[in-house]
């Protein structure tokens, strides 16, 4: 009994100190924003809700990624995921005047593109970083060459509090009131973890992305499941461009999604290929961008703004080469699948 | 028949159509993916309403019609030359250079300043003397994300990005702000014109500058193919494990990879500024880095094949503004061109079935294996 008490307690020690610089910043900015919140509740809210905002958008973009790699695929193509997706569900918006109609058609689209970068890299073998570069391409050229000057989708989608929980002081305005697409968003990384992690599929999944002869002689099939994750994924994708145009901006801008797509990227990968990491890094990613746009907003540093604007940028540079050092990717993803005999 | 025997039988089938039937051979994917490419473009026009034959016909003519044409289509093609061998220089080593747009702004700020700081040097110094501060501004740059990758395993994907930003706001912040050029009426914010002993001039209405890119799209060739140099960059980018037992320094390869590359890309906005611009200013340069992936790839990761994409997608750029003139097309039709020829040249099964050519050995395209720690 005492045995296995003390294993135990080396087991925490060992994990404490392996982690303990992520749980020093955790904590120093737990009491930061708690001495913020008491000294100025409203800004403090204000650029917690701010983050949330910034941070959906990657969170999305990186599950989308991670499910396409946890099988084997790289897609460096959600940049056009997400653009085309929002131009789909904006215009769909706009003609149908049905903003879940327009949702719907963002996901579906999004779903599509998945499916080309499947044909691309499962059936066609093509180079995955070609295919994904093809994507967003396309999506860039599509996109302004239907995009018509003038169109507008009126009201863009709105926070629904929830009851009393968006009363709670701190927590209730930064979580519990907020658009409908960003609470999918909290439930998807919860999700996506249960599916990677406890289910038949998930094991395959990552057999799958780890090692998929050894997977294919088992039975699984490899294409099979690379198929439908990369068009779940996709789906994913297009759920982050339905917010970008539906649920942040309230219209489609040329280009709107100013790179997301391959933030989300280092978002996922700084998460270490899980839902978990990649929530924690986009909200630290979305912290960052919220606190530049509060300096900015408020004057407070007398420092030319593009210096404070360069501070998400660089802030995921020191995290990557400071923090999380060499993370290790799927062993199979990149590289294309050819059945033997 | 054995599968010896059929490997005969083509080569005899190829002697018998002499040096066209070797020609054809190499030719035939990437004429077959372009035609392809700009079918679907044209049928998407058709869909949309607009006469693709006009459409077409307007960007051809604005673009190679003239010897004004030939001088456009040049000139969009310089810049994407050197971005274009940037990416492919890093992809030789297995590096995915996405940062080429910083270093390139890092180049074409940098040679600004250089162009209107320095007076009174004769043009044979001051513009070499430019365009190498642009090349080292490129190639500081760059180390950043080799440094980071060698010294803290920090992917070049991400950071590359992430500088690209970070190069943005750079060269807004010096060009609103210390280089800003001082005028009375002028309220928008740029660096001062460079001096004429700066600017790259025109031979015979063509720009120097392209010539200026094609020798160096054959050094880097050079580099590649006939140094020792360019074999440990090429081993490393095949396997860092056997280059490492090969005895070949990985972590400086990585660097002096990354160092060249930003060095070509900040050439590239170094010839834009000195060739075109004439000045810095936020926004003139945009793309003109990330077009460098589509360059590099869609002239297959080679160095001659390089000038050759950039034409062609130089090209599109030049003839835009006549085709929407012309046939009232909005430009960026061309970017989904792009993009499918793109796709078309890698993905050269397809082409092949449908010219009904037999696969070689040496074709495909491959440039990752993963993120390749």
């Amino acid at each position: 009994m005492t045995d296995k008490n003390n294993n135990q307690d080396n087991k925490f020690l060992k994990h404490l100190k392996k982690n303990w610089a992520k749980y020093t910043v955790g904590i120093l900015l737990i009491v930061a924003i708690l001495y913020n919140y008491d000294r100025d509740p409203k800004v403090t809210q204000a650029v917690l809700a701010s983050m949330v905002r910034h941070s959906t958008p990657l969170v999305l973009g990186a599950l989308c990624g991670l499910i396409g790699e946890r099988s084997g695929i790289i897609n460096i193509g959600i940049e056009g995921q997400m653009l085309i997706s929002a131009f789909a569900a904006f215009m769909t918006t706009a003609y149908t005047g049905n903003i879940i109609f327009g949702v719907v058609l963002g996901i579906l689209t999004g779903m599509f593109m998945g499916y080309l970068l499947a044909i691309m890299s499962i059936a066609l073998k093509l180079d995955q970083i070609i295919g994904g570069t093809v994507l967003n391409i396309l999506a860039l050229g599509i996109t302004s060459y239907f995009y018509q000057v003038g169109l507008s989708m009126g009201q863009k989608i709105l926070p629904i509090p929830l009851g009393k929980l968006a009363d709670l002081p701190l927590v209730g305005r930064v979580l519990f009131n907020n658009p409908p697409i960003t609470y999918t968003t909290f439930i998807l990384v919860f999700v996506v973890h249960y599916i990677l992690f406890h289910t038949k599929w998930g094991l395959r999944t990552r057999a799958v992305g780890e090692h998929p002869r050894a997977a294919d002689t088992v039975g699984v099939d490899v294409f099979k499941i690379r198929y439908v994750n990369l068009i779940i994924a996709g789906g994913v994708a297009g759920l982050a461009g339905s917010f970008l145009s539906l649920e942040a901006v309230g219209s489609f801008e040329r280009a709107m999604t100013n790179g997301r797509g391959f933030v989300a990227l280092a978002v996922m990968i700084f998460g270490r290929w899980t839902p978990f990491g990649a929530w924690g890094a986009a909200l630290l990613f979305g912290f960052a961008s919220a606190m530049q746009t509060q300096i900015n907003f408020s004057g407070a540093l007398d420092i030319p703004y593009q210096f404070i604007s360069m501070l998400p940028y660089l802030l995921t540079i020191v995290v990557l080469a400071g923090f999380v050092g060499r993370s290790r990717a799927p062993a199979a993803s990149g590289v294309p699948y050819e059945k033997e005999g | 028949m054995t599968k010896e025997n059929k490997k005969k039988d083509d080569q005899i089938k190829e002697r018998s159509f002499g040096i066209v039937g070797v020609i054809w051979k190499k030719i035939s994917v990437p004429l077959t993916s372009i035609f392809l490419a700009l079918f679907i473009g044209g049928l998407i026009m058709a869909i949309s309403g607009s006469d693709p034959f006009e459409a077409y016909g307007a960007l051809f003519q604005s673009a190679f019609g003239d010897i004004n044409g030939w001088g456009r289509t040049l000139e969009k093609a310089t810049p994407l030359i050197f971005s274009g061998l940037a990416v492919t220089f890093a992809f030789k080593a297995g590096l995915f250079n996405i940062g080429t747009q910083g270093q390139l702004l890092m180049g074409a700020i940098t040679s600004a300043y250089l162009g209107f700081a320095i007076t009174g040097l004769p043009a044979i110094i001051h513009i070499p003397l430019a365009l190498l501060g642009g090349a080292l501004a490129g190639a500081l740059f760059g180390s950043i994300p080799g440094l980071l990758k060698t010294r803290t395993g920090a992917h070049e994907v991400i950071t590359t990005i992430m500088l690209n930003y970070v190069a943005i706001n750079i060269t807004d912040y010096l060009s609103n702000g210390p280089l800003k050029e001082v005028s009375s009426s002028d309220v928008v914010a740029r660096t001062p014109p460079i001096e004429a002993s700066a600017e790259i001039p025109q031979v015979a209405g063509l720009p120097l500058g392209f010539f200026i890119a094609i020798i160096f799209a054959v050094f880097v060739w050079w580099i590649l193919e006939k140094t020792t140099l360019g074999f440990e960059i090429r081993t490393a980018g095949l396997s860092g494990t056997a280059a490492k037992y090969a005895g070949i320094k990985v972590t400086a390869i990585i660097v002096i990879t990354m160092v060249i590359s930003g060095a070509l890309a900040g050439l590239g906005g170094a010839v834009e500024t000195q060739g075109i611009v004439g000045r810095y200013q936020p926004g003139f340069n945009t793309g003109l880095g990330f077009d460098g992936i589509t360059v590099a790839l869609l002239g297959k990761v080679h160095p001659i094949g390089n000038i050759f994409s950039a034409l062609l997608i130089g090209s599109m750029k030049a003839g835009g503004a006549k085709m929407q003139f012309v046939a009232d097309v909005t430009p960026e039709i061309t970017n989904v061109v792009q993009a499918l020829m793109l796709f078309f040249v890698a993905a050269d099964r397809v082409v092949r079935w449908i010219i009904r050519q037999r696969e070689t050995d040496d074709e495909g395209l491959t440039l990752t294996t993963g993120w390749g720690n």
